[in-house]
């Protein structure tokens, strides 16, 4: 795993760079860290959800006095628990969006809108019992025909799923009812023109499956509302903040009324971030004067969570026979599940987003049908659009007789370049990510001389004929964000420095934020103590996402550190008795400039009550204020297709990516990693199931097929180095771009492999099956 | 109704009442409070609850708690041993094996079960032994490093 440096000058750091052992690893190797289903409480209540089993149906009527009447039941809730929502709306950070439509979701109104949709909620004094009592709950239903298929629900005569629904086209309101949410387009130059100017135009449609984020932990919420009307909940979650936001809004009060504690969390991937469980636990809590604990199972997870849309997308390419793009076109239909608001405008950003083409129009829908309500997922929306793009480049280059690294560095885009929507790159390492995956061993070895030892892929002899290989390559974009984060910090007497954040750790982030201030302050990592708190304790910090945390809370660590610098400075100097001018400070070594006196940051940590008292800063950051580094990647990979069986091997893996700077290494590339291996999962095997009545047929780990340690081999990240302008380490997002390639790199290999494309996800065993019947007959 | 259950939890006698239906999974959480070992799934497919019962890897949410009666099971809270973290654990740390940690314990209790059987895997043995373990975070480069790594002191130089 190597690490490049170029672009601008890179400072040479003691901690930065470095692999710290993480501050809360003990206790989560120990099976001491506490997840949010590990809380225990006196009084605990014990809930669960009754869950739709149909995938569309009016509720006609809920009756619960059967499962009231059992011992040990306290209580049932239903959407007609939350207070009238009329016709509130709210803004949660990402545009406004109905009240109606956040409760309806997590219990639902008139409708059920998918299988698995959550109808109420039930508190007992243990689990069993309120597992027994959702079946003592009548529900009347209407069943209704369900819509499973993005086309057929953009049909007029489609089954609606909410009457009022009107198209909003591109800016209008239609007049009719529909499943299309909304119609969005971006545009430059002419396309015409640049139609005009290709000599060969590729036309081809893709399509994605649903699939699921796939975290191990499954949801919990517990809720404690006190007589009081003090309401806290803990819960596992990517945003404690974004948790009492919403609750606070659904139950319709104030902000100050809702404390959440962040437990640990076990994976989100983006799929943590809406509220499920919270909301009906506290309304339960709030019926029976007591703590309320939910946790969902695996199948509730499946059915009954956001996934991530599956697709249809149309892409359009002209390009020139000396490898040149002239014009891209793009129409994307994405699933937003039963609720408006799928990826599909992230999916039209990052659709084209490594190139440079003058010519560019891209049309987007958000269109509802009956599955979940989906949520973000690992650079949501940006995996299938690739997987649409990249194929056809792979295609142009085939036609041009242009190597496929060659065609990116034409066409590849970097500073000054304007992306679709608007945007002109700032300092950004495309190219070098595609120059990083041509010098590496893996593009240039023989594909027939299997790398590693793989054991447990090869197959009989007899069998090896049949054995075909390819390797392909992809290109991937996530724009990342910023948002606010804030922090505190406390000089402690033994040199050690507590900070305070209220970004949750999902993978590490306690200490990627630490030895950010530490570098400042130039102590070792290892004396900060970082600590994640409830939202009373910190200030309003923003979601575990987009690959904001290590690049936005560490600015606010950054921040802090250097406050804390500048307090010590100050003590230096009223300790000395000259001028906080007088004393210099590097690497943690305060010193009178005329010499003569010196102090660690240590020894002047202990002298702190002599001069002035405890030093202790807050700071919060706006992020998008300073710039985000956008991500970009370059992926080989190496399949064998078993050409009887149709059964994909990944032979070898080599994702290059441009991480601005890493601070921890091994952590950088463990996302990486991980994200790679969710995208082979996304390219190979995971797709959600349904019947003809929209009824999921897989919602197991079982029957949803997710990668295991027998299915990969190991996974090479390289590392490459352009800093982000906008960071003063230079850092750029990290956890999400590493996904998008994936899908489109195996297809490509696979193509090289079998002779034909595959175009439709997941490329399952019975897909590249029948692609090799076809080609051969 | 409750029945009495007595076993050997890492190293102590212990005793407690579950009912009939109550898996091994269920009992160490609820009913002792050993909340390490964890629920992923609850139909034996993720791993998470992987415990060893009679030194054998099981996952707990498919075995009842009635059928530790008498026997010997080891969690992740027995791992480490008087304050000294197991060489799996050390090895994890050092890797960094693990992101959201969900599937930590359960890894490190079934890579224990692989070392004592096999001292000294090779990298295909280890991922075969694992392929009962599902970590959605990691992409299991660095677990399968850290337990390869971990062999050496594990074996005690054996
Ligand atoms: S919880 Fe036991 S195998 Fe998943
Ligand atoms: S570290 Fe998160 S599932 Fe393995």
């Amino acid at each position: 795993m190597s690490a490049k440096t170029s672009g601008a000058k890179i400072g040479t750091y003691q901690v930065i760079g470095t692999r710290p052992i993480r501050h809360d690893g003990v206790e989560k190797v120990t099976g001491r860290a506490l997840y949010g289903a590990d809380l225990q409480m006196a009084g605990l209540l014990h809930g669960r959800v009754l869950r739709s089993p149909h995938a569309h149906a009016r509720i006609l009527s809920i009756d619960a006095s059967a499962a009231l009447s059992m011992p040990g039941v306290k209580a049932v809730v239903t959407t007609a628990d939350f207070p009238g929502s009329g016709n509130r709306v709210a803004d949660l950070g990402e545009g406004t969006i109905k009240v109606r439509d956040l409760c309806a979701n997590v219990l639902a109104g008139e409708k059920a809108l998918y299988r698995g949709h959550a109808i109420a909620g039930v508190a007992a004094t243990t689990p069993q019992v309120a597992s027994e009592a959702l079946k003592r709950i009548r529900v009347e239903y209407e069943v209704l025909p369900p819509v499973m298929d993005v086309l057929e629900a953009m049909k007029p005569g489609a089954p609606i799923l909410q009457p009022d629904l009107r198209t909003e086209d591109l800016g209008e309101k239609g007049s009719t009812p529909t499943n299309v949410a909304k119609h969005l387009r971006f545009e430059k130059g002419d396309i015409a023109q640049g139609f005009r100017e290709a000599e060969r135009i590729f036309e081809e449609e893709f399509k994605t499956s649903m699939v699921h984020q796939g975290y191990i932990e499954p949801h919990n919420g517990t809720a404690l509302w006190n007589p009081g009307g003090e309401l806290t909940i803990w819960t596992s979650t990517q945003g404690a903040f974004t948790v009492r936001d919403q609750v606070a809004t659904m139950l319709d009060v104030p902000v100050s009324r809702v404390k959440v504690v962040p437990m640990e969390i076990g994976g989100g991937f983006g799929g943590k971030i809406p509220v499920y469980l919270e909301p009906v636990a506290a309304l339960l809590s709030r019926k029976t004067g007591r703590p309320v604990k939910l946790l969902m199972d695996r199948t509730e997870v499946f059915e009954g969570t956001g996934p991530t849309p599956g697709t249809v997308i149309r892409v359009k390419m002209g390009a020139r026979k000396d490898g040149r793009i002239t014009a891209a076109q793009a129409w994307l239909a994405y699933e937003a599940g039963a609720f408006a608001g799928s990826p599909v405008v992230c999916g039209m950003m990052c659709i084209f987003a490594p190139y440079d083409v003058a010519h560019q129009l891209i049309d987007g829908y958000d269109v509802l049908l009956n599955k979940p309500k989906t949520a973000p997922y690992r650079a949501p929306g940006a995996t299938s659009a690739a997987f649409a793009t990249e194929t056809v480049l792979d295609q142009i280059s085939e036609w041009a007789g242009i190597d496929p690294m060659k065609i990116r560095r034409l066409n590849g885009a970097k500073e000054g370049t304007r992306r679709v929507d608007g945007l002109v790159y700032p300092r950004i390492g495309y190219l070098e990510t595609v120059e990083a995956a041509c010098g590496h061993p893996h593009w240039t070895a023989d594909i027939e001389k299997l790398p590693s030892p793989q054991a447990h892929t090869v197959s009989t002899k007899a069998h090896r004929a049949n054995l075909l290989h390819g390797r392909g390559v992809a290109s991937g974009f996530w724009f990342n964000i910023g948002l606010k984060s804030s922090c505190m910090a406390s000089v402690n007497p033994d040199g050690t420095v507590c900070l305070v954040e209220g970004s949750t750790d999902i993978g590490g982030t306690r200490t990627s934020v630490a030895m950010q201030l530490a570098e400042v302050l130039g102590i070792s990592a290892e004396d900060v103590k970082p600590q994640v708190v409830d939202t009373n304790t910190v200030g309003y910090t923003d979601v575990t996402g987009g690959s904001r945390v290590t690049f936005a809370t560490g600015l606010a660590a950054i921040e802090a550190a250097r406050q804390i610098e500048r307090q010590m400075i100050d003590r230096a100097a009223a300790l000395w008795e000259v001028k906080p001018g007088d004393v210099e400070v590097s690497r943690g070594c305060y010193r009178l400039r005329a010499g003569g006196k010196s102090l660690t940051f240590k020894e002047l940590s202990g002298k702190l009550s002599d001069c002035g008292g405890p030093v202790v800063t807050q700071v919060t950051v706006d992020a998008d204020k300073h710039g985000v580094g956008c991500g970009f990647a370059t992926h080989v990979v190496d399949v064998e297709v078993d050409a009887d069986t149709g059964k994909v091997t990944i032979l070898r893996y080599t994702a290059t990516q441009d991480v601005g700077k890493a601070i921890h290494p091994a952590y950088v590339e463990g996302q990486i990693q991980g994200g790679v291996a969710q995208g082979i999962g996304w390219a190979l095997n995971e797709e959600y199931y349904y019947d003809l009545q929209g009824r999921m047929q897989n919602s197991s780990f079982l029957d949803y097929r997710m990668p295991t340690a027998l299915d990969l081999p190991m996974i090479e990240a390289v590392l490459v180095e352009v800093p982000n302008p906008g960071h003063p380490f230079g850092v750029r997002g990290v956890g999400e771009v590493p996904i998008v390639p994936p899908p489109a790199a195996i297809a490509n290999a696979i193509s090289r492999a079998i002779g034909t494309r595959l175009r439709t996800l997941p490329m399952s065993p019975a897909r590249v099956l029948e692609a090799i019947l076809k080609r051969s007959r | 109704m409750k029945s009495h259950l007595t076993f050997e939890l890492n190293g102590e006698a212990t005793e407690t009442f579950c009912e009939p239906r109550q898996s091994l999974l269920e009992v160490l959480r609820d009913e002792l409070k050993l909340t390490g070992s964890k629920e992923g799934c609850n139909n034996g497919n993720c791993g998470a609850c992987s415990v060893l019962l009679d030194g054998r890897v099981v996952n707990s949410c498919i075995v009842f708690g009635l059928e530790a009666q008498g026997r010997k099971v080891t969690t992740i809270e027995g791992l480490a041993e008087g304050g000294t973290l197991h060489p799996l654990q050390q090895k994890f740390l050092e890797h960094a094996a693990l992101q959201c940690g969900i599937c930590t314990p359960g890894f490190l209790v079934a890579a224990k079960a692989l070392l004592d059987v096999h001292p000294h895997p090779t990298e295909a043995q280890a991922r075969a032994w694992l392929a009962g373990n599902l970590c959605r975070c990691t992409g299991y480069d660095k677990i399968i490093r850290a337990v390869l790594d971990a062999a050496p002191s594990a074996s005690g130089g054996k």
